[in-house]
Order: structure tokens, then sequence, then C-alpha cells
């Protein structure tokens, strides 16, 4: 297992080495720079602009200088547009935001989502069961940013309970609205993935034995249902987890929660370069780090699975 | 008053081709002690029977008539009737070994928790009872493999387990379901060895149901043939082999291959078995047996003692089918 975990950490190494490489080419490969304007600067003066952040040095240069910066003093540049900013400072900020909402949304959609899904696979076509389906369809097809705005006009502007953003360090009353607004969705899709998987191993023939054993239901579910019945869903969570945890940009801007969502999504529009590779690298290392730990927790659940 | 008495059993399935009647009418009694066998051909019912009396139907069956256990009525029985009888009293052995173990726990684990649930044994104590039940079904080494995953077993080591499992608490009645259908050809003969042994040695009722003539003459007293879900014929296991009363019984006895008729053609019932979703009202071999006549697809005869012990379902007189 431990020779597992260190042979893809080595492998993730040139992984996040090619997720460099390709988004700045991507980036560099979209048209316009970080200090395009509508009125056009001086030529002498874009010039200078470039040498400073290194622009006039040919694509490789620019990527080495970039990538040693990162692996000698962990610097990911400074800001293209905020002058007195740079990238690790932007994260530092916007993180922290992004990390509390996305772990307390993750908790409540697995909570409230293993629970609706396990619910409705035992009292499979029951009205408890019609409703499950019912309520996570509907929080799937309602888009987070339909939802936003709905929350918003009923908690702050009618029930007047609920501040309508900002986020104060992260106090509760400014906490719950970005918290439903991201975990509902994750929470369908969670009762879904749960529901079906939960009825597949209801009806296996483990199943069958454990109920002969004379086991009331409770540990029939308890102790031989739930657990199979997770594999499926853990393989979900993973990226979900990464997904929730990096923000999202509807909630950044409805609620004015100041996360990296919304950074992330500025630095493409304003074509911050430094920003945007910033937020990529931070992504796609959890990423990688995240599908590790579900290949690990596989390996718990299912002791077939050896590596 | 009998160990377990079977009466008027129906079970019947909610399919989307309408109703699948699998059981109709089937009433069986037993001792305690006694071997009994239920053959009859894939599709006859004999699994759903089996699943019947332990409550464990699948959501869209439904049983009717009447499951006697020591006196006790236990057929649709709410849980707090058939829970402390499940494993504790009436234990059950499937089909597959390969699926029926929780691939996700230690043998140890699934094993023990019969006994802590049933006998409120210790864990500790429950596990080295489960070693002692390894040890009694000549599983080597048990006390090292217990702690083991099913997957790491063999297919009749599986089945081992399983046997071993099902008699943890000692129970009055063992059902057998095709023990050793899913196993090699010698592993069969391993396993139904075996069950024979344990059961002359806890002397427990036991219903073996297969489709397995051979096995049946080897292990049962007492044989019940099975066709689309009806009793066609009931006898000791001597008469029913020697004599057989029923023009199925017949054609499935002359179905086995015999070593000694090297080249001959295997004999076989020609047609297929009958489709459940029709209602049954005449005899569900008459479309294959060639005694039938138009009384046989209009009604069958009921189950009736013909001989002391041996009871037919059949239109045909003993003459006309001789």
């Amino acid at each position: 297992m431990l020779a597992f975990i260190a042979k893809r950490l080595a492998i993730a190494v040139p992984t996040l080495l090619l997720l460099v490489v390709f988004s700045f080419l991507l980036m560099h490969a979209a048209p316009g720079g970080p200090f395009t304007s509508e009125r056009g600067l001086p030529p002498a003066v874009l010039a200078n602009l470039n040498a400073k952040y290194g622009l006039d040095q040919p694509m490789w240069r620019q990527m080495t200088t970039y990538v040693w910066g990162i692996v000698s003093h962990f610097d990911f540049g400074p800001s293209f547009i905020y002058k007195d900013r740079t990238v690790n400072e932007i994260i530092a900020q916007g993180f922290p935001v992004t990390l509390t909402y996305g772990s307390i949304s993750f908790v409540v959609a697995v909570l409230t989502g293993v629970g609706l899904g396990v619910s409705a696979a035992i009292w499979h076509n029951s009205w408890l069961d019609y409703l499950a389906v019912g309520i996570s369809i509907g929080a799937q097809v309602l888009p987070n940013f339909v939802m936003a705005p709905i929350l918003v006009l009923v908690f702050t502007l009618w029930l007047g309970w609920l501040p309508g953003g900002g986020w104060e360090g992260g106090q509760w009353q400014y906490v719950i609205m970005p918290v439903v607004a991201l975990s509902t969705s994750f929470m369908a899709s969670i009762a879904r993935i749960t529901r079906s998987s939960m009825l597949e191993v209801m009806n296996s023939n483990h199943i069958r034995t454990a109920k002969a054993k004379g086991l009331p239901m409770r540990k029939v579910i308890l102790r031989h249902a739930l657990k199979p019945a997770m594999l499926p869903v853990v393989s979900y969570l993973g990226p979900a987890f990464v997904t929730m945890i990096t923000g999202s940009v509807v909630v950044d801007m409805y609620f004015s929660t100041g996360g990296i969502g919304k950074a992330f999504v500025d630095s493409a529009l304003n074509r911050d370069y430094a920003v945007m590779m910033g937020v990529t690298i931070l992504v796609g290392t959890l990423t990688v780090l995240f599908n590790l730990l579900v290949d690990v927790l596989y390996a718990w659940i299912d002791p077939k699975i050896r590596y | 008053m009998p160990l377990l008495e079977v009466r008027d059993l129906g079970v019947s399935f909610a399919t989307n081709d309408g109703t699948v009647n699998a059981v109709n009418g089937v009433k069986l009694r037993l001792e305690k002690g006694e071997t009994l066998g239920i053959v009859g051909e894939s599709g006859s019912g004999k699994s759903q029977l089996a699943f019947a009396i332990m409550g464990l139907l699948a959501p869209n069956g439904t049983a009717r008539g009447s499951v006697k256990f020591d006196g006790q009525e236990i057929l649709n029985a709410p849980p707090a009737v058939i829970n402390p009888i499940r494993a504790n009293r009436v234990a059950m052995v499937f089909q597959d070994p390969m699926t029926s173990l929780n691939p996700y726990m230690r043998v140890a684990d699934q094993m023990a928790e019969v006994l802590v649930h049933h006998k409120g044994l210790s864990k500790r104590a429950a596990v080295s009872e489960c070693v002692r039940m390894l040890d009694a079904v000549k599983i080597p080494d048990a006390k090292g493999r217990i702690s083991l995953y099913p997957h790491e077993f063999s297919g009749g080591m599986r089945q081992r387990v399983m046997i071993a499992m099902s008699l943890l608490c000692r129970p009055d009645l063992l059902i057998a379901d095709e023990p050793t259908t899913a196993l090699d050809v010698t592993v069969q003969a391993q396993i139904m060895q075996l069950l024979a042994e344990l059961q002359r040695e806890f002397g427990m009722a036991t219903i073996l149901i297969t489709h397995d003539l051979g096995v049946i003459a080897g292990f049962c007293e007492r044989v019940i043939v099975l066709y689309g879900g009806r009793v066609m014929e009931e006898a000791p296991v001597h008469p029913l082999f020697a004599e057989p009363s029923h023009p199925y019984t017949r054609g499935l006895l002359r179905a086995i291959p015999r070593v000694d008729h090297e080249g001959a053609v295997l004999d076989s019932i020609p047609g297929s078995p009958p489709n459940m979703t029709r209602d049954q009202k005449g005899c569900p071999f008459a479309p294959r047996c060639e005694f039938a006549g138009d009384d046989c697809v209009e009604a069958l005869a009921p189950l009736a003692e013909f001989a002391p012990g041996r009871f037919r379902a059949c239109n045909r007189s003993l003459e006309e089918i001789a």
C-alpha cells in the first residue's frame, strides 16, 4: 500500500508538469494579453511592461522561469493585473474562504445525499422513495445560478433572516446561503448514486444470506449493505470534493464571499496569466491528491482490491 | 407434531409479463431428523419454495397458504417471529457460494455475528466456536484462515464455510438449496459426503433441493418431485427409483446418462417447461406427457396416496402408464 502511494505521488509530478505546459500554451494561445486595453497602450510602454513581466522572452524560457520559481521558492509570481499583489497572496486570501464553505457544503451534501439515497432504496417504491427521487431531481435541475438569487430573494429580501452577501470571517449567517446554493446539486447526485447502488446491493445474494441469519433489518443494512453500496459514491466524492473546495464562481459572485472561484474567472477574463496558472495548479494538485485518496479508500472498503 | 408442515403453499411473482405462479398448492411434512429431497428441473419452483419457507422471497413475490414450524405459523410472519428462527432453528445453505458470503467482511466476522446475535456469545467466544465448526467441515488450518476474506477461499471451501456458518446454532432444520450446483464434479461429491456426515452427526432434519437425482439417491429418505410448481409425486427414495409412479418421474430417470450404455442416445423429455404466467388449471406436464389426454389439460388429479407413504398426482392409473 505504501509503495502504491509513493508510486502515485511520483506519477503526480509529471502529471502536474504536463498540466502546467498545456495550460501555459492554451493561455497564451488565447488572443489578447494582460495589458491589452480598449484604448491601447503606447508601444514603448507596452514593450516595457512586457519586458518587466518577462513576456518578451520566448515561450520555453517563460515556462522554465515560472516552474523554477515554484520549485525553488514556492513563488507563483506577481499578479499581472493587481500591481501590488502576488498570486500567493491572492490564493492565501481566497482559498480559506472557499475551503470553509466548500467543506461545509461537502459534509452537508454527503450526509443528506447518502441519507436520502439509503432511505429511498430501503423503502423502494414507497412515498418516501418518490419524495427522495423528486427532491434529488428538483435539486439537480435547479442550477446554482438560479438557486442563489431565489435564496437571496426569500431569505434576505422577503424574510430578512440572513445577510444577502459578504463573508465577515465566516460567521454562520454568512455561510448558510453559500452552503445551500453549492451543496444542493451535489446532494442530488449523491442521493441518486446512493439509491441505485443501494438497490443493487440489497438484491445481492450476500444480503439474502444476512437476512437468513435472522439479523434485524437495521443490522443487515448497517453491517452488510452500506459499505459495498458506498463504492460508487466514494469514486464520485473525490472529484466532487475538489470542485467544492476550489469554489464556485456563482457563489462568490452572488454572495460576495471573496473566494478563489471569482478570482479564477476574473483572471481568465483579464488574462492575468499568473493567477490563472496558480489556481489551475492548485486545482490540479488537489485533484491528483483526492483521486489518490479515493483509491486508498477503495482498497479499504473492498478487500479484493490490492495494489 | 411434525417439525415442519407446509400446506397449500403458493408463491407468485408480479412481473411485467403478468403474474408468475412459481409454486402452486404444495404440501409437505417433515419429522425431526428426517431427510427430504426436492427434485425438479430449472424453473420448477423448488428454490422459491425454500425461500418462501424462510421468508426470503424477492420484494415482488407473495406467498399464500401455511408453513408451520414446530407448531408455529411462520409464513409471512413479522420479523419478531421469523428472525429468532432464522439461522437459529432453521438454517439455509445457498446455491452459489461465490456470492452468498459477504465479500467485504472477514469470514470470522460474518460467522461470529450469528452466534453473537442468537446466542449472546462474546465475539471472542463466538470466533473460537466458529473455528471448531470450520474444523468440523474439514477446512485445513481453520484457525489461521478464519481471518481471511471469502475471495481468498476456493469455491468448494467457500461452500464449506457456508455449511459451517449454517450449523453454528445447531439448527433443527437445514435447507440446502442446490448446495453443489456451482461446484466442480469432484468437489460436489466431497460436499455431499460432508453434508451426509454432518447430518448424521448433528441429527438435524434436512431438506435437500436439487435437480440431480444421483445426489438425492445418496442422501435422502424421502423425495418430492416438483414440476411447474406442483408436487407430481412423493415417495420414499427406494420405491421412487425402483418403480416411479408418475410419467414425469419416469422421464427424469430415463434422462440420466449411464456410463454402461456407451454410444447410446441419451433419452430426454420432449418439449420444454411450462410458461408459468398462464393460469394453471390442468396438469403442468400434460403438454409433454405421452399418456396425456384431454382430461389432463382440464384438471390435475389431487395428490393421492396409492400405497403407504407413496403419493402421486396423475389422471392416469398405474396400469395405464405401465
